[in-house]
């Protein structure tokens, strides 16, 4: 939250001493809550200061990293409640949780199948992206065998364990990877901070309920931990629900730092149905890391997507490049049909003309991000626009005849376009799903 | 004190309640009926105010055997798809459905083209199947949906349905049924705060009471639009919570029609290996569906595949508990 000019003021020297520029020590706390200066032009601020503005100058909710190199996964910095107040910003990491006890063979089963969810939708690829190995074994040879066979999928790791010790084992060889330590409790809090300092690594903090947590996150603070994750998994689905918006709202809000961080929840629900709907809302309602038991493409590319769809901004429209798209193994008699460049329309037009094997081009026109309808409405996709794309060198060298297809919305443009471009005019269906039908038979009699 | 009172916010606004399908004492023939609304919080926040109707899960039907549903959906009913009355008995002693949606779309002039009289027939062998109340949907053509629902309406006169959807360039014609046969209405919004207002507005005009009006926003697909759909349901609820009498109503969303026309609902594992098994990928795709628009604050759930439906209404439960 912005400090403001007030509040800068009472912590400067009041000394008027012009050194930073300004004429007044007020006068440069005003630029400094306009962020138009930095504090270390006044070089008479004292340490008590420096680090109690810092702390103010800070966001929120911290964003905290886990793992290394491009991987890695960061999380928190959420500034709103609400994506249409502006939007969220850093994707939840959802990931599955690898139990130490399974053997050889299983182990080795399950970290395949980890491998292999990886996704590619709308044009965009996303994977489950964090995995957690948790030492339900309880010992400390197993889970190091489980660390080290997740290790090779190259993700950001949380490693849960209430053992500090085995913890400790496993952090000597893979600390510079910056795992999740997971998860400091009332009764190991201190010597789970010690592991978290010796190994600079992200902490992981868990209680019953929010005010046991709080007093925990602030002992971490005070020892100097600063990135740190809360588990607020509850046995209760609801509770943890209520939970993760009690914590976003006190963050934002009330600026409450102590619960200024991401949030953890942990599904071990086994009915694998209830599972996807339980974390379905986490990732809706603001965990920061989701992790689940399950390991099966159909049961994670729900999740990932929910969160690729929350997580998109509002204020943006998702634009795909306007040019002339190939579909299939095209030729120049193959059919041309035109669209917009509003990602979710192409991908959908795409998607269909994939579906019905049916090699066509498509031809992306520029509309600012709109659908068809809203561009036609707001004359984005008009009858000049289309003929000007029909007649590009792009289209002539690669399409021999002249008969485009138009979207069923804008079929009253057939007689103008027609007129404009010269071209042949054929009225598509209005919802992509009528496009197989369309390709294999009107467009196969024309 | 609790943290948890820390964060509580003070909500002056109340979701009306609204009460869909009558029974014998009320005028109607229903074994039961479903009261949705009445949230004065965030959905199912309890620590700051109450939840205090569960939102509902109703399955739904057609008037006519679906010819592209997924194998999945397909299998799951079998040949009941092919008797309205057989599929709705399916549903509620089967599978426990609480509400059934019966949608026309054999009445549409493109697909069937089922007259006024076949629509209400199948109204009434429903109605006399099933002791659930009902949603009677139309096939979304303005011009044949004002012949057939002011029939379908008569024909399940005192039952207290909802019925569908009306615009807000279309909707005198139902609302004079509704209001004449004792029924709810639903308002169609397209993803539009100011739509959805002015229809609350113009059909309480014509004398039909807030609490007997049910909006749809539209609903988008897990991966085609739900981001729109959801952040303008927690507008809507955000709204509504703040005082805002005429957003102040529950909401719909279709998530089954909606999840289950999507390609991950659909395709074949051939045709997307890497998507996983087939059979269930479109459960597990309605489940998401439903499971965020819940969270943005929906009361009535329209969907399709039972394992879907139960998993959902499982959740919802679980939500609810104190
Ligand atoms: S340098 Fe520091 S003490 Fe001097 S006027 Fe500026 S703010 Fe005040």
């Amino acid at each position: 939250m912005a400090l403001k000019a007030l509040d800068i003021f009472k912590l400067l020297p009041k000394t008027n001493c012009k050194k930073c520029g300004c004429p007044t020590c007020l006068a440069f706390a005003m630029k400094l809550a306009q962020k138009q200066t930095s504090l270390d032009q006044c070089p008479d601020v004292s340490e008590v200061s420096k680090v109690e503005l810092a702390g103010a100058a800070a966001p929120p909710i911290r964003l905290v990293t886990i793992g290394a190199g491009p991987g890695k996964l960061e999380i928190g910095n959420e500034t709103v409640l609400f994506r249409h107040e502006e939007s969220f910003y850093h994707t939840p990491g959802i990931g599955v949780m690898v139990s130490d006890a399974l053997d050889g063979e299983a182990l080795k089963a399950r970290i395949e199948a980890i491998r292999k969810l990886k996704f590619v939708r709308v044009g965009l690829s996303m994977q489950v992206n964090v995995v957690a190995v948790v030492n339900a074994s309880g010992q400390a040879a197993p889970f190091a065998k489980a660390v080290q066979a997740a290790g090779t999928l190259d993700l950001p790791m949380v490693l849960m364990s209430s053992q500090a010790a085995h913890l400790n084992t496993v952090l000597a060889a893979c600390a510079d990877k910056k795992p999740l330590i997971h998860a400091a409790t009332d009764a190991t809090v201190d010597a789970f901070i010690a592991l978290a300092k010796t190994h600079n690594c992200p902490l992981a903090v868990t209680a019953p309920d929010l005010d046991k947590l709080a007093p925990l996150v602030e002992k971490a603070r005070a020892a100097g931990i600063q990135d740190i994750v809360l588990d607020v998994t509850c046995p209760r689905v609801p509770d943890t629900l209520q939970a993760l918006t009690a914590i976003r709202r006190l963050a934002l809000k009330k600026n409450m730092r102590v619960l200024g961080y991401p949030c953890l929840v942990a599904n071990s629900t086994v009915d694998p149905l209830l599972n996807v709907a339980e974390c379905g809302m986490f990732v809706a309602k603001y965990a920061g890391i989701v992790l689940t038991e399950l390991d099966q493409p159909e049961q994670l590319l729900p999740l990932l997507t929910i969160g690729q769809n929350l997580y998109t901004d509002p204020r943006k429209p998702i634009q795909v490049e306007a040019k002339l798209n190939a579909i299939g193994a095209v030729t120049p008699d193959s059919p041309l049909m035109i669209t917009t460049n509003f990602s979710l329309t192409y991908y959908t037009v795409a998607g269909e003309v994939e579906a019905s094997r049916v090699p066509a081009y498509i031809g992306v026109l520029d509309t600012e991000g709109t659908s068809v309808l809203t561009a036609f409405a707001s004359d984005k996709l008009t009858s000049e626009k289309i003929a000007a794309f029909l007649n590009s060198d792009e289209v002539k060298s690669k399409v021999s005849h002249r008969k485009v297809i138009i979207p069923g919305y804008i079929a009253v443009m057939s007689g103008s376009l027609k007129e404009d471009s010269g071209w042949t005019v054929l009225v598509g269906p209005r919802e992509a799903s009528g496009i197989s039908k369309f390709l294999k038979t009107t467009w196969t009699n024309t | 004190m609790s943290i948890l009172d820390d964060a509580k916010e003070k909500w002056t606004g109340t979701i009306n309640e609204v009460t869909i399908g009558a029974t014998k004492q009320d005028g109607g023939t229903r074994t039961s009926v479903v009261t949705v609304g009445g949230a004065g919080a965030l959905p199912f926040m309890n620590f700051e105010g109450p939840t205090p109707r569960a939102p509902v899960v109703a399955m739904e039907i057609w008037d006519r055997e679906p010819d592209d549903w997924a194998q999945p959906l397909v299998d799951a009913f079998g040949p009941v798809l092919k008797s309205p009355a057989d599929w709705a008995r399916k549903c509620v002693e089967e599978f426990g459905a609480e509400m059934l949606c019966l949608k026309l779309a054999g009445t549409h002039p493109d697909f069937g083209d089922a007259t006024p009289a076949q629509a209400a027939e199948v109204v009434k062998a429903v109605l006399k199947a099933v002791g659930v109340p009902l949603i009677v949907w139309g096939c979304d053509h303005d011009e044949k949906d004002n012949e057939v629902l002011p029939r379908c309406s008569q024909a399940a006169a005192g039952e207290r349905c909802l019925l569908g959807a009306v615009k807000e360039d279309n909707y005198k014609t139902l609302v004079a049924s509704c209001l004449a046969d004792g029924h709810t209405i639903l308002g169609l919004s397209p993803i539009d705060i100011n739509i959805a207002k002015q229809i609350n507005i113009l059909v309480s005009e014509m004398g039909l009471p807030l609490n007997r009006i049910v909006m749809y926003p539209t609903t988008g697909a897990l991966g085609y639009g739900i981001e729109y759909a959801h952040s303008i349901q927690e507008r809507g609820r955000l709204a509504a919570l703040s005082g805002d009498k005429i957003m102040s109503l529950p909401v719909l969303c279709m998530v089954g029609s909606e999840a289950w026309r999507t390609k991950e609902a659909k395709a074949s594992q051939q045709e997307n290996p890497a998507w996983g098994d087939e059979k269930t990928r479109g459960i597990y795709w309605e489940i998401g569906t439903a499971s965020t628009l819940l969270q943005a604050g929906s009361d009535i759930l329209v969907m399709r595949h039972p394992a879907a439906v139960s998993a959902i209404r499982k959740t919802i439960s679980e939500l609810m508990v104190k």
